[in-house]
């Protein structure tokens, strides 16, 4: 019998409702019993964790995660990107399927959960394409995907441009249980736009990325759920008036699900310009923006948006519109950002920031520790239909362990994943994760 | 100080009630100059009296001086330009440097080397400055964080054109003696061009009231929002119309902007036809405009569309003059980026 105990140490599972000390003790890899119990006497070091100070949380589950392998194995692997994952304290993730080749067919899917099988300290799950080669063209093969065990259908990088597609996509995965997760952005709006067009866009002189091109495909699908009853999910929100259709829809009572990124959550397009105009409320945030003009790192679809998205975005997760925190981490390689901002590939590198970037929002009074952890946890397990979120007793003993108040500065050096694309390089961060257990192992332990 | 544009945003204090084009001038300490979003009045006052000096260099029988011997100057230009190529080059030549001309289509630029590679190559060269046109915005910024010399943008996508904005500036107060209160036009195609982003700065910054004017879907769309919700105001010291026979009322200064034809292609406007009728800079649209008025324009001209024959030729143009201010500004911004003793009190420095 294999026995772990974590003691003293803040429990706070929202799947039970618990925020309190509370001991844990996990066998064989279950979570067996947790509450104010003793660990017996002749434990050995490694049997025992020491969780004075810190939160005890089911494990973080990230469902929007870039693997990039296969084909881009220069920008990330499956073995680095799981590994990355571990040390933002996520026991379990969702990989996209924009590989090369996408993720089509059941091989794919296999040859995905294959390596991450041998490879990865954690839980991977993979996502498959709606359409083949993501061309939006015809449907890949969702059923044969879905049985090797792919949780979701997406484009992810590219929206399903053609309507009538995307409805046989949501009454083809309605049959199979499965959601299909849209990124929105229309590709006439979104033209050769570099950023969020507003007040910044018109100042730095780089092309405008409407608010509208995303509100459009949202509006469109909203109305293509309620048509089908296909299970619908937004990926990366970011703007008000988005954060309004959705939740006008699940007011209506219609199977929508969305999630928001760390970064939208916290910077506005004010980065891009690396503070030049920013507003006294974001500065008085922030003290110092720490990107220069035209950081590439700041470059992500869909872009950083105004303070007013911010802000509407970090109250609608206060107020239960979004059902997970997702990372969207997007790893590139230094020659894809050390370029012309125009040139430069989207994406941020977000597993290993993301705890801290969140705990900025508890620290400033914007969101309570438990909501943070909730759409870390149980929320988005449930949204994409996946195990874990929950150290209720019989669960597998998936735990994140992290210390609310540690500072630390970021350092994109210091990260595990090949990309180093971070706007937050240099930035302050209180909060981080301090171990990670997956089925009762430990995979990841900074102290 | 951080200024908050379009939104709450408030002007930088001046003491007391003196013209903002005679307030103290400052040193110059810049590296390079990318922008000029972040230069004081009294900056850009120091390049204009500098500007002064070297046009007198200019009206004399052998106009090249030593200043700046055995520095080398570098155009790296990625787009196609005549004017601000020769008036760089020229500057740099009157000032006694030594200049290397790199064009995109014949350096390994065209092999695929990428913008980092060949700055980096410039900079193993050993250039004292490069100034550098980019189709991309925010490019001299990427540039500037590599050259340890000087960088002087000059132009950048849709950004920004610096020294265009000083030259037009420099022009202005040549002809009328001052840019405080006076009210300039911009007019035309103003979301795509980075001469309208560094006028409206360097015009404004001296307490000019800008007011850009063109078809809706040329102008940033945030700035016509933003105009509409505040009777036309945009920010302090920018105002936007779309209807420029009004917009002339009473103009000192009117700007036009070159149409690019592509715009059409691109489906932001019906015809030429329609956008001559409406926005073409003619002589009834400039007799509304103050009688001393000056016509303006960075060219080069598509004559016929945005500006009529007989205005750009006419007694208010001082277009050509642009085009000698330019090389002063830019001999101007030379000396004072890789010029000796360059915070010296300057000559001219009177007012």
């Amino acid at each position: 019998m294999n026995e772990l105990w974590i003691v003293n140490g803040r429990l706070i599972d929202p799947s039970q409702g618990i925020d309190s000390p509370t001991n844990l003790r996990i066998v064989d890899g279950v979570v067996a019993d947790l509450g104010r119990i003793s660990p017996p006497a002749g434990l050995s070091s490694d049997q025992l964790i020491d969780a004075a100070g810190k939160v005890v949380s089911p494990g973080f589950i990230d469902i929007h995660v870039h693997l990039r392998q296969p084909g881009y194995e220069e920008k990330e692997t499956i073995a680095t990107g799981t590994r990355a994952a571990a040390a933002g304290g996520f026991t379990s993730v969702c990989a996209m399927p924009n590989t090369k080749p996408t993720v089509d067919t059941r091989g794919d899917v296999e040859f995905v959960l294959g390596i991450a099988r041998r490879e990865s300290p954690i839980r991977v799950y993979t996502t498959g394409t709606i359409t083949k080669g993501q061309k939006g063209e015809e449907l890949s093969e969702l059923g044969e995907m879905a049985e090797a065990g792919a949780v979701a259908f997406t484009d992810d990088g590219h929206v399903v441009e053609n309507p009538n597609l995307m409805r046989y996509a949501l009454e083809y995965s309605r049959m199979l249980g499965k959601p299909v997760a849209q990124h929105c952005e229309d590709p006439e709006l979104v033209a050769d736009g570099f950023m969020h067009e507003g007040r910044i866009s018109a100042l730095l002189g780089l092309r405008g990325i409407p608010a509208a091109s995303e509100e459009s495909i949202v509006a469109r699908d909203i109305a293509l759920c309620r048509l089908t009853g296909g299970h619908v999910h937004f990926q990366h929100v970011s703007t008000a008036g988005s954060v309004e259709l959705i939740q006008a829809a699940k007011t209506e009572g219609l199977p929508v699900t969305a999630e928001v990124t760390p970064h939208h959550l916290l910077l506005t397009e004010d980065w891009v310009a690396g503070g030049k105009w920013a507003s006294p409320t974001v500065l008085e945030k922030w003290g110092r923006i720490a990107t220069v003009p035209y950081d590439t790192n700041t470059r992500v679809a869909p872009p950083l948006r105004s303070e007013q998205d911010v802000d509407a975005l970090v109250s609608a997760l206060r107020g239960g519109v979004f059902d997970a925190i997702a990372t969207d981490h997007a790893p590139h390689t230094i020659v894809d950002k050390q370029c012309e901002y125009g040139m430069a590939a989207s994406g941020i590198s977000g597993l290993e920031t993301a705890l801290g970037a969140m705990m900025l929002l508890v620290h400033r009074g914007d969101l309570a520790l438990d909501t943070m952890i909730r759409y870390l946890t149980v929320e988005p397990a449930r949204a994409m239909k996946l195990p874990g979120g929950t150290l209720r007793t019989g669960s597998p003993a998936d735990v994140t362990i992290f210390d609310p108040d540690r500072e630390w500065i970021v350092d994109p050096k210091n990260f595990i994943s090949m990309g180093k694309n971070s706007p937050l390089a240099g930035v302050a961060l209180r909060g981080k994760v301090t171990a990670t257990i997956v089925g009762g192992n430990l995979v990841f332990n900074a102290d | 100080m951080a200024e908050t544009v379009g939104g709450a945003y408030s002007k930088p204090e001046i003491a007391g009630e003196i013209p903002l084009d005679q307030v103290a001038r400052e040193p110059f300490h810049r590296q390079h100059v990318l922008d000029l979003d972040d230069f004081s009045a009294g900056e850009i006052l120091r390049v204009l009296d500098t500007a002064d000096i070297m046009k007198e260099i200019l009206r004399r029988p052998i106009k090249k001086v030593p200043t700046l011997r055995g520095k080398t100057v570098v155009t790296l230009f990625y787009e196609a330009s005549t004017r601000t190529r020769v008036s760089f080059e020229t500057a740099a030549k009157n000032l006694g440097a030594d200049t290397v001309s790199v064009a995109a289509t014949t350096s390994s630029v065209s092999k695929g080397e990428s913008l980092v590679d060949t700055l980096c190559t410039l900079q193993a060269l050993g250039a004292d400055a490069v100034v550098m046109r980019h189709s991309y915005s925010g490019a001299p910024y990427l540039a500037s964080r590599i050259i340890k010399g000087s960088v002087i943008n000059a132009g950048d996508g849709w950004h920004a054109h610096p020294t265009q904005g000083l030259l037009d500036v420099y022009t202005v107060r040549n002809k009328m003696g001052r840019v405080s209160g006076l009210k300039v036009v911009i007019l035309g195609d103003v979301l795509h061009s980075r001469v309208a982003r560094s006028a409206i700065w360097a015009m404004t910054k001296l307490g000019a009231e800008v007011t850009v004017c063109g078809p809706a879907t040329l102008l940033p769309s945030w700035w016509v929002q933003t105009a509409a919700q505040n009777g036309g105001l945009v920010m302090p010291g920018l105002r936007l119309s779309c209807d420029l026979d009004r917009t002339v009322e009473g103009a000192d200064v009117v700007m036009a902007l070159r149409l690019q034809m592509e715009r059409m292609q691109a489906g932001l406007l019906p015809s030429t036809r329609e956008y001559v009728r409406m926005f073409q800079l003619n002589s009834a649209r400039m007799s509304r405009a103050k009688s001393e008025a000056l016509v303006m324009h960075p060219g080069p001209m598509n004559e016929g569309i945005e500006i009529a024959p007989d205005v750009a030729h006419g007694d208010q143009s001082v277009v050509e003059e642009q085009v000698s201010n330019g090389v002063a500004i830019r001999m101007a911004l030379l000396y004072l980026l890789i010029g000796p003793n360059v915070n010296v009190p300057v000559e001219g420095e009177r007012r």
